[in-house]
């Protein structure tokens, strides 16, 4: 029944350690990228919707809904596969980024828009009557106290992201899921499942850790809900 | 360019094989989401005990899961057992019961939060009234945690379906998978099969879960006064 603790390859494990720390590598640098640019999206189609901008705000809600409510692979699939019958090719570093940075903004603007409505009218018309500029109103009054309410979804949303990655190797792109599928087809399965969940939980954890840490200091300070 | 779709989607049961990769799609989220929610209710009551020892045992479990990618799991519970205790699982198997691990442990946390938000007056004035624990558990307590809870199990639909591609590295003849062989058949003669396929199994996800979000946005707004 144990006998899976007493019969651990040692030797294989740190030999194939550092494979799968280079396919943890290049995770951590798709994440962080599709995750900079969900953040970056998220944030203007927040404000575009905050501010009700005509014909964005429709193109936008379109956006977010189409993101939300398709899978990431599916995604993928068809920007790896479906685009280049249509004349667009894409190489699979950037179909993940993009999948990623596509999916993850419809999350992220939620997550903002969210925080921009907790943000008080009185506080908009306070900027404004002790004579702010829009640009101003936005930088100094809405996005601070929005970006209070907002961090517990945008951890949350980070996580999923990171999770999400693990998709990647449908697109070619040499993961972690890529290594394990590579290294399994020789045998030592218990040894690559080892590997596999050691490497999340590193690239994982710390974020995770981290998020909880940050957001019981946003508590105490008082700034969100 | 449509009478390639066309004679794609009506050559031979193409469609009537993405119809059953839905279904089976659909099938596994069903059972997943109703065995989380029996699970769920059961941990997420455990979560909030005053017993530190039954309280502590979920919240480490809820972590976990939340930290290891969905794709991991379903590779650990595929390979684990058949390498280890000869217990070769059928791969829809595997699927619910990762499902199941995974969205319990959501559903623990929706309760949990449900339960705890509760304002303390309420069961302080079914006392003061004068019912007994079990009335105000019936009458009162109940019926508003399942308003609060509904929202978020709608929501946990959504996202148990959209998490169903995951399967697919499994080899479960899921949607993604029945159109991975479609393309791989009919890509060789129709040009732009790979693009008509995945482009029709986003929009499929897409019908599907809208709806259930709309709903679960349009109770949410319904049921908080």
């Amino acid at each position: 029944m144990l006998d899976f603790i007493s019969h651990i390859d040692l030797a294989f494990m740190v030999e194939a350690g550092p494979l799968y720390a280079l396919a943890a590598k290049r995770t951590v640098f798709l994440a962080g990228a599709g995750i900079f640019l969900s953040l970056v999206i998220g944030l203007v189609s927040s404000l575009i919707r905050f501010y009700r901008v005509p014909v964005l705000k429709t193109l936008v809600g379109a956006y977010i809904e189409l993101a939300r409510n398709t899978p990431l692979m599916i995604q993928l699939f068809f920007l790896y596969y479906g685009l280049p019958r249509v004349g667009v090719r894409l190489d699979g570093v950037t179909c993940g980024i993009i999948g990623l940075a596509f999916l993850g903004g419809g999350y992220m603007a939620e997550a903002f828009r969210s925080g921009l409505e907790a943000v008080s009218r009185v506080q908009i018309e306070a900027g404004l009557s002790i004579g702010l500029k829009r640009t101003q109103l936005v930088r100094y009054v809405l996005m601070p106290q929005a970006f209070a309410v907002a961090v517990p979804a945008v951890a949350a949303n980070t996580i999923f992201l990171m999770k999400e990655t693990s998709v990647f190797s449908i697109v070619a792109l040499a993961d972690l899921v890529y290594v394990f599928k590579d290294l399994i087809k020789e045998g030592h399965s218990n040894e690559n499942i080892y590997l596999l969940m050691i490497f999340y939980l590193i690239i994982i954890l710390p974020v995770s850790l981290f998020f909880g840490y940050w957001e019981r200091r946003m508590r105490r300070a008082g700034f969100s809900a | 360019m449509l009478d390639s779709a066309l004679s794609l989607f009506l050559q031979g049961r193409n469609f009537a094989r993405l119809m059953e990769g839905l279904w089976v799609t659909l099938e596994i989220s069903a059972v997943s989401v109703l065995l989380s929610m029996v699970l769920g209710i059961l941990v997420g009551l455990m979560m909030i005990s005053r017993n530190p020892w039954v309280r502590t045992p979920p919240r480490f479990y809820l972590e976990f899961i939340r930290v290891i990618p969905i794709l991991v799991l379903l590779y650990l519970f595929y390979y684990f057992p058949a390498r280890n205790w000869d217990l070769n699982l059928d791969a829809k198997v595997v699927a619910v019961l990762v499902f199941t691990l995974w969205g319990a442990a959501e559903m623990a946390d929706l309760v949990r939060g449900a339960l705890t938000s509760m304002p303390v007056h309420q069961r302080e004035s079914g006392r003061a009234v004068g019912l007994t624990e079990v009335q105000i558990n019936r009458y009162i307590i109940i019926p508003q945690a399942v308003r609060r809870l509904i929202p978020g199990v709608i929501n946990l639909t959504t996202r148990m379906i959209k998490t169903t591609p995951f399967i697919f590295f499994i080899n479960v003849p899921e949607l993604t998978k029945v159109g991975q062989q479609i393309v791989e058949v009919a890509g060789m003669r129709n040009y732009l099969a790979s693009f008509w396929v995945y482009g029709f199994i986003f929009f499929l996800y897409f019908i599907i879960c809208y709806p259930i979000s709309l709903f679960s946005l349009y109770l949410e707004k319904k049921w908080s006064n």
